[in-house]
């Protein structure tokens, strides 16, 4: 876990300055497409920071689901619903929530430093793919075919939902 | 400086506390649910920053990960059309507007 090379620590905190300015321009953008980019930079930031963490099947995924298919759903609704002259508005919370992130962080903060993170041993596996397929085929295979009739439901849920009556 | 656990858990705070923020103080339903987007991956940087660091050989957390990303995309698409469905109702996505079930 602990990489000393100055490269690391360079692309950490690029990475991480895409991801959070792309986190707040979703937030703190005027308009609902700037949004949606925004919402993509952010997320191409974050498979950067996967790829950092040597997990390299989950930066393949972010990049093709969070990165590529969930901004087209977004897009999609922000055309189909036709407010984007309104504009990305505040509602009453902006400063009560404001003073509660800060908080939440501050909180957040307090307890990851004061934490004793427990550190385990062992050599990180030199292929992720094959140990993760045998992690989800093994003993996660009850969850891992819940989840795709999961997936199932929703999207004829979603298809029923959303159909012209 | 060496890049330990305790710098992916601060991104993670971080990034939480701005999807958390958005999706309180936002009007647009859209955005909301982008926020909670963004609350789903700061999870994420969580989880498999804490399987590298504690159980590096079963990589637990990045399964959770998947799982995590898995709902997410069934969450954002029935999400997505229920506000489609209530802008077809109500013409507004406005979420201070769609008060039907408070009193």
């Amino acid at each position: 876990m602990n990489t000393s090379e100055p490269a690391v620590t360079i692309a950490f905190y690029i990475f991480s300055a895409i991801t959070l300015g792309g986190a707040a321009g979703v937030v703190f953008g005027r308009n609902m497409f700037h949004a949606a980019l925004f919402l993509v930079t952010s997320f191409f930031g974050l498979a950067g920071i996967y790829v950092l963490l040597q997990a390299d099947f989950l930066a393949v995924v972010q990049v093709l689901i969070y990165a590529g298919a969930i901004p087209i759903l977004v897009v999609f609704a922000i055309m189909l619903t036709r407010q984007v002259e309104r504009g990305n508005e505040w509602n009453q919370l902006r400063v009560p929530g404001l003073l509660l992130g800060v908080l939440l962080l501050l909180g957040l903060l307090l307890v990851l430093t004061a934490t004793q993170w427990y550190t385990g041993t062992g050599p990180y596996p030199t292929d992720t793919v094959s140990t993760l397929a045998r992690q989800l085929f093994g003993p996660w295979v009850l969850p891992f075919e819940v989840a795709s009739v999961l997936l199932l439901a929703a999207l004829v849920g979603a298809i029923i939902i959303a159909r012209e009556e | 400086m060496a890049i330990t656990l305790s710098h992916y858990l601060v991104l993670s705070a971080a990034l939480f506390t701005i999807g958390l923020y958005g999706a309180l103080a936002k009007r647009n339903a859209v955005t909301i649910l982008m926020c909670l987007e963004l609350m789903f991956n700061a999870a994420n940087i969580a989880f498999v920053a804490l399987t590298r660091a504690a159980a590096p050989q079963v990589l637990t957390g990045q399964v959770f990960a998947l799982f995590v990303i898995t709902v997410a995309a069934a969450e954002v698409a029935v999400g997505l059309a229920i506000v489609l469905a209530i802008y077809r109702q109500r013409r507004t996505i406005d979420a201070t507007e769609i008060d039907l079930l408070k009193w």
